[in-house]
């Protein structure tokens, strides 16, 4: 055959534009013992790119706390595995979608969505909840309505479409993501402890198995876009982003969890970041095995693709299975009656190669084992970001005063109420959620039973920026504290880490800074890592983002009728302050947007053995009815977080704690706002006796009156918080 | 009673609904797949909400021309219940059951919230349980729910007293003509509504205000 694309010479400038550096390149030959042709280029390109082998941050992630009584089934999976009692198992992961969502919101943030509900329905589980962490850059920037308009539809128009509620996330607005928007989906599934699938495919000449929609030519090289910088030309790479088609995931699902109820399947992974090269190279790897495909069965969309195009398109709602020999006729009767294609494209060989047939001749011949693992581990240079400076009181000389700081705090595009966002949002489809966006953490019941998962995703990159260690702490604590305010326990996270490009020391210094906070945290909470995902060089021409460790957190209530919520919830109850206030102002959201400083001061420290004790009581408290309302103390400090509580069901309060601009904004951890009903306030004292329990308040009438001095209506309050978002899209 | 749910492609209601059916009738109801011919005699048929056929055509048009339709249709015309919830609303004003059609909401976004509806008509098979006019809370989750119809077919429905339910004052997420969440035939036994009465029939999600749909026809066909 003439001018077959593997006849295309081998040159240093094509190695380069395959994201491969010389010496990884070496590598490569050597491991191949010959020169690589263009496919097997292509393929070596894609498993060695940073998205795909985590070669910057392998070290690191090392390092991190991933076991416990509860984890099933820790990172390195499609996605965490969790007990969560009585057989039910909690499967959950958080990914990212950044590069692709900024050069198309829409299809960017839809296919995120939708690739992270595959990542949890290809073990076994049925989603039942998806959470968005997503950063916009500066508000008044230009692309910014754009970029939040197209994500969020994107959001909803693949979410709603599945019939999977999204029950919560955050959204951050900074101008270091003016350039890199950060768009995180995290999905949470349920499934039996008995069910769990698993990608490693055993038995040698089983039958691999493709199902799903065709492949086209989209999407490809989307894990190499997403290993490298954006520059003013990166709108060029609009068609490496892929499209999606919810319905056809819907479809693919319910064949999926057809064809699991039955003991047909032996592996199985979905086709995500590097399509059918990753799924045939893990799956094959991980059982030990070969695996033979013949590329002229591959379902496709386009006429004339070459091997290598479908080797490394990105299309989205495709599988790959490994099926107990035999049983193909019964899966096919499944998929084809979803109206799905079902087509065996290859079988396991006992090689440890994966050889690929095309069109009557072998395309691709290479050995199986340093294409999943021999990508080089980098332990890139890294400088420690340096201490930064205590807040500076100076700066409190002519601030604004107490309300203005407040009604200014409650209408910022931090703690604006994301009401316009997540109506657009199905947040209640499957019958579950028992609450949804708008609280500490999400609660979506687990179906048929009495027990509930609590689900929150947090990080503050202004902590992260100033100080990684700290940050990376402070993002573990806020997601323990956010599951511990509705009465759960919190059980493990996930995270998604993004970063900018590790090749800069100071970078790197942020990597590991976060991550040594993270793992620390983790180990103090009991809360392990269980999945997770990396994403670097989130950076336009040479600046980076903020450092944007994700946390998502999932906790287990065990029974749902105990749950409570953030708002106060009738007059006459009494307000307590938990927690120590030292009126920590460095970093904080009161030093950004009300002195509109943005000097590099330390943030709060965080004092894991407070987070845990404190935690605990609120959960013990909770547990015994004693409390009405919960809420965690962040953005904004102890001001905002009343606020926030009075505006739910517009109940106001009387605040007899006094102090300055520190104790009202400050951001100091471990704090939590309790509301106690009168009959219930001895006892709740008493539990909390030997912890900083600090009586500040009672809720009453529909003013939030700090002393005597200031008295700010809730309705204002509420109607500041409300009108932001719609404003600012309204433009 | 027999009830069945039909599940088209796309539908992903289909298990909540049949939740609350289950709960009205003490037995599950038979889960009827779009691609079947024939369809058990059913007293109650419910068309639940979802995607149906992905809504790549317009809403409900697809899933309106699958074969089960036929026999819903059929079915309909001998007096079988039929309560059509969102896409399912769709279906039937596509199928020509009921009059109308629903248009992309005025704001251009999906929207999921709660909504107060007003109990126009409290003597369809749906909703004898509900005072005349009483105001209740139940949800919307649609892109395309804003009901249009001309005016001959407005007036109709006002002088026939069709208008099963309606946004409350200030409430209507969609723009809907005459405000009208939901319409039902002449004779009150098919009931198509755009907000989802089984996402609020239990105390957990807030409220049961959408439990009585289920008991009051189950009641009503007992």
């Amino acid at each position: 055959m003439s001018g077959h694309i593997n006849d295309t010479e081998i040159t240093d400038a094509l190695v380069a534009e395959h994201g491969l550096t010389p010496d990884e390149f070496k590598m490569v030959c050597d491991h191949m013992e010959r020169i690589p042709n263009y496919t097997e280029l292509g393929v070596f390109s894609v498993m060695w790119s940073e998205h795909c082998s985590y070669k910057s941050s392998r070290k690191w992630l090392k390092k991190l706390p991933i076991d416990g009584p509860q984890v099933i089934q820790g990172p390195g999976e499609n996605a965490g595995v969790i007990d969560i009692g009585d057989g039910d198992a909690a499967v959950f992961k958080m990914e990212s979608h950044n590069h692709p969502s900024f050069i198309e919101p829409y299809q960017g943030a839809a296919t995120g969505v939708g690739g992270i509900m595959r990542d949890v329905f290809t073990m076994g589980a049925r989603p039942v909840a998806n959470l968005n962490a997503l950063r916009f850059g500066q508000p008044d920037h230009a692309k910014t309505r754009h970029l939040v308009a197209g994500v969020v539809s994107g959001i909803g128009g693949y979410g709603n479409c599945m019939g999977v509620p999204t029950v919560g996330g955050e959204i951050n607005f900074d101008p270091s993501y003016n350039g890199n928007i950060l768009v995180n989906a995290m999905c949470v599934g349920v499934a039996r402890t008995d069910k769990i699938f698993y990608a490693a495919a055993t038995g040698i000449g089983s039958p691999v198995v493709y199902v799903g929609s065709k492949t086209g030519r989209d999407g490809i090289h989307g894990a190499t876009m997403a290993s490298a910088e954006f520059d003013d030309a990166s709108e060029e790479k609009r068609p490496t982003v892929q499209v999606g088609d919810p319905f056809t995931e819907k479809l693919l699902l319910e064949a999926c969890q057809e064809l699991m109820a039955s003991d047909a399947i032996i592996g199985i992974q979905d086709m995500g970041a590097a399509g059918l090269t990753s799924s045939s190279v893990e799956m094959a790897d991980k059982g030990g095995v070969g695996i033979l495909l013949n590329l002229d069965k591959v379902p496709c969309r386009e006429t004339h693709m070459t091997g290598y195009e479908m080797l490394l398109s990105e299309s989205q709602e495709r599988m790959l299975m490994v099926l107990k020999p035999g049983r193909e006729p019964e899966a096919e009767a499944i998929f084809s009656r979803w109206g799905l294609d079902f087509a065996v494209i290859g079988e396991l060989t006992d090689t440890g190669r994966m050889v690929v047939n095309h069109e009557g001749q072998t395309i691709a011949d290479m050995p199986l084992a340093p294409l999943a693992d021999g990508a080089p581990e980098y332990d890139r240079p890294h400088v420690p970001t340096p201490q930064a400076a205590d807040f500076d009181m100076a700066l409190l000389a002519d601030a604004p005063d107490m309300a203005d700081a407040l009604t200014a705090l409650m209408a910022s595009s931090e703690v604006a109420s994301r009401r316009w966002v997540y109506e657009q949002y199905d947040s209640m489809v499957m019958g579950d959620t028992l609450a949804g966006p708008g609280g500490d953490a999400a609660l979506v019941r687990v179906h048929g039973t009495q027990k509930a998962l609590a689900i929150s995703t947090d990080v503050n990159p202004r902590y992260c920026f100033a100080d990684p260690v700290e940050g990376g702490k402070q993002a573990v604590a806020e997601a323990y504290r956010n599951i511990s305010a509705t009465g759960a326990t919190p059980l493990a996270i996930t995270n998604c880490l993004n970063f900018g490009n590790p090749e800069r020391p100071e970078i790197m210094g942020q990597f590991v800074g976060c991550l040594e906070g993270m793992g620390g945290a983790g180990r103090a909470l009991d809360f392990p890592v269980v999945s997770g995902n990396v994403s670097l060089y989130n950076e336009t021409n040479g600046t980076g983002i903020l450092p944007t460790p994700a946390i998502g957190g999932v906790g287990l209530l065990k029974q749902l009728d105990k749950a409570i919520g953030n708002r106060f919830t009738a007059e006459g109850q009494t307000i307590y302050l938990l927690g120590d206030t030292a009126g920590h102002l460095g970093a904080s959201l009161y030093q950004r947007d009300v002195l509109g400083n943005d000097s590099i001061f330390a943030p709060p420290t965080v004092n894991l053995a407070a987070e845990a004790a404190h935690g605990a009581l609120v959960r013990e408290a909770i547990d015994k009815g004693l409390i009405a309302a919960a809420h965690d103390i962040s953005d904004g400090g102890l001001a905002v977080a009343l606020a926030e509580m009075a505006i739910g069901h517009t109940i106001g309060a009387e605040i007899t704690a006094q102090g300055d601009a520190g104790f009202w904004f400050g951001e100091d951890q471990a704090r939590y706002v309790l509301a106690v009903t009168a009959d219930n306030a001895m006892a709740f004292e008493a539990l909390a006796d030997g912890l900083p329990l600090h009586k500040i308040g009672t809720t009453t009438g529909a003013e939030l009156k700090f002393g005597d001095t200031v008295t700010i209506s809730v309705k204002q309050l509420h109607d500041l918080n409300e009108g932001w978002f719609p404003a600012l899209m309204q433009g | 009673m027999q009830a069945s749910v039909i599940v088209f492609p796309g539908s992903n209601c289909d298990r909540d609904v049949a939740v609350c059916v289950e709960a009205a009738m003490g037995t599950a109801p038979l889960m009827a797949w779009h691609g079947d011919a024939t369809l058990p005699k059913s007293d109650l048929i419910v068309l639940p909400g979802g995607f149906s056929y992905g809504d790549y055509l317009r809403c409900g048009s697809m899933a309106a021309n699958s074969p089960i339709m036929r026999e819903v249709v059929a079915q309909a015309e001998k007096g079988a219940a039929v309560l059509g919830i969102c896409n399912g609303f769709q279906v039937l004003t596509e199928c020509g059951l009921l009059p109308g059609v629903l248009m992309q909401n005025k704001g251009l976004n999906f929207v999921c919230r709660n909504t107060r509806l007003k109990v126009s008509n409290n003597k369809t098979a749906f909703t004898a349980q509900y005072a005349d006019g009483e105001e209740i809370i139940v949800p919307v989750a649609h892109n395309e729910g804003n009901y249009f119809a001309n005016d001959d077919t407005l007036k109709q429905l006002q002088d026939e007293d069709r208008i099963a339910f309606t946004y409350a004052e200030g409430d209507n997420p969609n723009g809907a003509c005459l405000d009208i969440a939901g319409i039902c035939d002449k004779a009150g036994r098919i009931v198509g509504m755009m907000p989802h009465p089984e996402r609020r029939a239990e105390t957990a999600l807030g409220g049961e205000d959408g439990k009585r749909m289920f008991t009051g026809i189950v009641e009503a066909l007992s």
